[in-house]
């Protein structure tokens, strides 16, 4: 087992990529993140959990900015969030976003979709830029599906083609919302697979997702918000089958016997 | 006998006038149009402030009072040396271009969120997002309807006649002097010359819009 902090992390440290201290979040008179710490390390992979409305999209989106905070500090790999503009926009590229809806482009290539961020943002060339993305979209299974667009592909070929694309601004950390339910079943594994992968080649992954077996094979730590709070942090195997609080044990046991 | 032939020199000045007033007309209310569209969306509270107002008062102002403004108001402001044909450039683009700001801000919301927050996510800044992933999507739903706003623009350069400017309307004024022309026959001209041109653009928004469909 690896070591796991699972108390409430002090002042960012050196080692951390993403680092949240005193983080809240209103939406009109709703607290959707309350007192919000939690750090990250270089290469770890934190599952979180918990039911709907907890606040765990706010979360993922808040670290790249897509939505702002109140209050309390967000900064990766040691740099604070700075406010909209380009220092924001290069911030931005260094943190990969997979959405629930997938977001794919709709009026480019999925080669296109590859390669736009690392031309426009990364000023790479186009023939290097066209490289890189084929052998990102062979990496990630869809290699074959480049000149389609995104509309033509299954939703497990469109996530795959999105964590392409996230994964060609070579990010530090990467960010999944839910990135297996908007998807039909069969095609469930096939996403979870290019993450696991991902994960075992050390990437920093912060994941919301209600799949355990991910969960249990891949993350690192499970982190568990209910009400726009963090109430438990715990490996997967004493999350799952020794949850301390009653929230959590509820949650468990409604997805559990589901 | 024939108010074409006897006059085509005078046609055919007229009807180049309207072509270029309203050519390059449109090319300022689509520069404008956008840009204003690209304020109104900004994160910039400055610049959506400064869009609305550009919308509401040129939208509501009506286009014979604008052509007063500038035709008036400008020199008065010591902005001499215009001449009518420029002033007449600047009265129709500046009106038209609240229009297709608007459209072109219809076209933008029916983009999804998802789209431009993608963009935003890979680092692309908002101009980025903006050009590269908005606007091109935007354009489907926004085409038609600037298609009729260049039409509409095309039949209001009219108003420019009033105010010196020698194009297809002040042809009537003209040759309605030079007496012995039936005044219907002259309007019947006129119509079909600018008939030739909202045609022609509407055919040129037709071929535009197919194109769109195909490349999805
Ligand atoms: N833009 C918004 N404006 C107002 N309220 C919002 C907005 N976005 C989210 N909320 C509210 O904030 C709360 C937390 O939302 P969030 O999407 O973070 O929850 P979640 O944990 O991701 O839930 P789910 O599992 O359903 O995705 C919810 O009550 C939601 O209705
Ligand atoms: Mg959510």
């Amino acid at each position: 087992m690896s070591e796991v902090s699972v108390t409430k992390d002090a002042a960012p440290v050196a080692g951390d990529l993403v680092a949240l201290t005193g983080v809240n979040k209103h939406f009109g008179a709703l607290h959707v993140l309350q007192d919000i710490d939690l750090t990250i390390a270089r290469g770890e992979v934190v599952v979180v959990i918990g039911p709907s409305g907890s606040g765990k999209s706010t979360l993922c989106r808040a670290i790249n900015r897509l939505e702002t905070i109140d209050s309390g500090t967000i900064t990766i790999d040691g740099k604070p969030l700075p406010q909209e503009g380009k220092e924001l926009a290069r911030l931005r590229s260094d943190v990969g976003m997979v959405f629930q809806s997938f977001n794919l482009f709709a009026h480019k290539t999925v080669l296109e979709n590859v390669t736009l961020g690392q031309t426009k943002v990364r000023k790479i060339e186009r023939k290097a830029a066209e490289t890189k993305a084929r052998a990102l979209l062979d990496r990630v299974g869809v290699g074959t599906q480049a000149d389609k667009y995104p509309a033509q592909l299954s939703g497990g070929q469109q996530q795959r083609v999105a964590i392409a694309r996230a994964l060609a601004m070579d990010p530090k950390v990467m960010l999944f919302d839910e990135p297996t339910s908007a998807l039909d079943p069969e095609m469930i594994n096939e996403v979870l697979e290019v993450m696991q992968q991902l994960a075992l080649e050390g990437m920093t992954m912060i994941v919301v997702t209600h799949e355990m077996g991910f969960a249990r094979s891949a993350a690192n730590r499970v982190v568990f918000m209910a009400d726009g709070r963090i109430v438990e942090q715990a490996t997967p195997d004493q999350f799952f089958s020794n949850p301390r609080s009653d929230r959590a044990k509820d949650f468990l046991s409604k997805i559990l016997h589901h | 006998m024939n108010v074409l032939t006897d006059n085509f020199a005078a046609f055919r000045d007229g009807f180049l006038k309207t072509v270029e007033l309203t050519a390059l007309s449109t090319l300022l209310a689509l520069v404008l149009g956008i840009l204003i569209a690209a304020f109104r969306v900004s994160p910039v509270p400055a610049l959506r402030v400064f869009g609305t107002v550009w919308v509401t008062l040129l939208r509501n102002t009506p286009l014979v009072l604008l052509f007063l403004i500038v035709t008036l108001g400008l020199p008065a402001l010591g902005l001499k040396g215009w001449d009518s044909f420029w002033l007449a450039v600047m009265a129709l683009g500046c009106y038209t271009s609240a229009f297709i700001c608007e459209a072109v801000r219809s076209g933008i919301n029916t983009v999804s969120v998802g789209q431009a927050e993608a963009a935003r996510s890979i680092g692309m800044t908002f101009s980025q997002t903006l050009g590269h992933i908005v606007l091109p999507q935007a354009a489907r739903t926004a085409i038609p309807p600037v298609g009729s706003l260049i039409i509409a623009l095309t039949k209001n350069s009219a108003i420019a006649s009033g105010f010196d400017v020698m194009e297809l309307g002040a042809l009537q004024k003209e040759l309605n002097a030079d007496a012995g022309y039936n005044i219907l026959v002259i309007f019947l001209w006129i119509a079909i010359c600018y008939l030739i041109i909202t045609l022609t653009l509407s055919g040129l928004f037709r071929l535009l819009e197919n194109r769109m469909a195909v490349a999805r």
